[in-house]
């Protein structure tokens, strides 16, 4: 018998046979696709409101780069990255987790002529996809309340998807690792939840003490955040090349190590 | 005579220190329904998962069609199969056709092809009426039917089904016996484990037994009772019936005697020197039947209970 085979940390093996399992979750989703686009906007829009408009009036200008930006301009294009990051992780953690051990539906498809390999990378893009869905409505509603008109934006979006597909790829080594949904807990509040506060999202990075702002700095959300907010201002960022090999590091890693993990979960 | 479908060879699993398949080789020709009997804990969920390809044998060998082996052509062994799990894995947010659709792209297959054969797997699982409701609305024997359904949408070659039938009522069972029955006829194969012995009677050509993962005993249903059993047995129970077991003009008259409960169950080639005999007790109930696979199967497994796990 092959070793390869027995081995967790064999290369994927990926094929097109992902997007019959992508088009399945995407059928699912047609049918609750309002109800879940309300549920997916209507929180990072009560953060936007709530303290964009609160804190910002206290707050004023914000000094960036040099320029002087509007508070609701920061807060809008760093919690973009966020409601990247918590769909694609909503998306890839629960759901993902009730199609794997709740619903069995991975295991009926893997009855089928389709590889793990090719559900997990499904899962991943779908999570990915979610999130693009996510931040496109988002996006729209700041167009309309006028927060930002940069025709940079279209450069955002792609750079979005992208964060999605990050933070997709590090919530299935947790999916792998579950055993209910409880787990998922631990890494909200140990990851993401500080995550979110240290990445410039709500308040500039350079207001950290030094030892963690060393940190800080290499977290894929701050990278995220680097790069899609300057587009916000209609600049281009700095140091994008280092941001981007940041996010892409993450997603190649997280998305080997998770599927090493759910090699290991199925195989018996 | 062609090839066999599917031909598994020294098969060994083991988990940590236990052996759970142990050294198991058979083979199903074109046409043949094979089942494969044990009491739980036996190994066979764990030797259709090695046929499958979701469980790696640590010895052996599992080939199907010309010359494909697992795991190496996994895809495209299972192109060619139909699969109906023991848990049914049907998608609960889509209605019963569209979990035929979905289920038959992960085949490759176009929708074109797929929803042509919609309807007549519908109407084969007697759910034609049915097409626009969800597993939720589907009674158990429906699922089944739709899980087999399912499974046919790629018009398979082999059929490997787990346990199809547990946990369904007697009219759903019979009505999938029928299903599977007709399958057969079209020459279909099947490879199917059961732990129901009017299961395995009806529907399979040829039986093995399977116990502590090995194969304990194979062939067609009705040479295995001729070959292990007496070809008659006579039931005895009620008050005092246990005591039957020791008395010596009984003993003579029985090829074979066993115990089980409050029951004694007298295996005989002759039976009618023996139902006389018992005359002399008539508080007692008798049943007098041919010998079955039950038998059979307590016979060669034992009659103590295995518990999962």
């Amino acid at each position: 018998m092959s070793q390869i085979h027995n081995n967790i940390w064999a290369a994927p093996r990926l094929s097109m046979r992902w997007w019959p399992v992508f088009r399945r979750n995407f059928l699912v989703w047609q049918k609750l696709a309002i109800p879940s686009l309300v549920g997916n906007i209507a929180e990072p829009l009560m953060w936007l409101v709530a303290f964009g408009y609160g804190l910002g009036a206290l707050v004023g200008q914000i000094e960036l780069g040099g320029q002087q930006v509007p508070y609701i301009l920061f807060l809008a294009s760093g919690s973009i990255c966020m409601s990247a990051m918590n769909a694609a992780t909503f998306e890839a953690l629960y759901s993902a987790f009730s199609r794997m051990h709740v619903q069995k539906t991975w295991d009926g498809i893997m009855n089928a002529p389709v590889r793990l390999d090719d559900v997990v990378l499904a899962e991943m893009l779908w999570a990915a996809f979610k999130a693009l869905f996510t931040v496109t409505a988002i996006l729209g509603v700041m167009l309309a309340l006028g927060i930002s008109h940069s025709p940079k934006l279209l450069v955002a979006w792609p750079v979005l998807l992208g964060v999605g597909i990050t933070f997709s790829c590090m919530a299935l080594i947790f999916n792998a690792l579950a055993k209910g949904y409880d787990f998922f807990t631990y890494y909200f509040t140990l990851f993401l939840t500080p995550m979110m506060f240290l990445s410039g999202i709500f308040f500039p990075r350079d207001q950290l003490p030094p030892v963690v702002r060393a940190i800080a700095d290499w977290l894929p959300l701050s990278a995220a955040v680097d790069l899609v907010r300057p587009l916000f201002m209609d600049r281009w960022p700095e140091h994008a090349l280092r941001h981007g090999l940041v996010l892409a590091a993450f997603t190649v890693v997280s998305f080997w190590v998770a599927l090493a993990l759910t090699r290991k979960r199925f195989r018996g | 005579m062609s090839a066999p479908l599917l031909s598994v060879d020294h098969l060994v699993k083991r988990y940590g220190e236990q052996t759970v398949v142990n050294d198991l080789s058979f083979h199903i020709d074109p046409g043949e329904c094979l089942g494969i009997i044990g009491p739980n804990g036996a190994g066979k969920t764990t030797t259709i998962r090695m046929s499958l390809g979701l469980s790696e044998p640590d010895a052996g060998s599992v080939r199907y069609f010309d010359g494909l082996a697992m795991p190496r052509d996994a895809l495209a062994i299972k192109a060619r199969l139909g699969v109906v799990a023991q848990m049914d894995t049907l998608d609960p947010d889509f209605t019963a056709a569209e979990n035929l659709l979905v289920f038959g792209r992960y085949f490759g297959l176009p929708d074109r092809v797929i929803r042509e054969r919609i309807p007549a797997l519908l109407d084969f699982a007697a759910l034609s009426h049915k097409a626009d409701a969800k597993p939720g609305q589907l009674s158990g024997g429906m699922k089944r039917r739709l899980s087999l359904a399912r499974a046919l949408i790629n018009a398979p070659d082999l059929l490997l089904l787990d346990e199809p039938t547990t946990g369904l009522d007697p009219q759903a069972r019979h009505l999938m016996w029928e299903r599977l029955q007709v399958l057969l006829q079209q020459g279909r194969s099947i490879l199917l484990t059961t732990h129901f012995m009017d299961e395995a009677e009806r529907l399979c050509h040829r039986l093995l037994v399977l116990d502590h993962g090995r194969k304990i005993a194979e062939g067609t249903p009705r040479d295995l009772i001729a070959k292990h059993l007496e070809p008659e047995v006579v039931e005895v129970f009620g008050q005092g019936a246990v005591a039957l077991a020791q008395e010596h003009s009984l003993q003579t008259l029985a090829d074979r005697i066993e115990v089980s409960g409050e029951t004694v169950f007298f295996y005989t080639r002759t039976s009618q020197p023996l139902l006389a005999a018992l005359q002399a007790w008539p508080a007692l109930r008798t049943l007098h039947r041919p010998s079955n696979l039950e038998d059979l199967f307590l016979k060669l497994t034992g009659r103590q209970i295995r518990e999962e796990g």
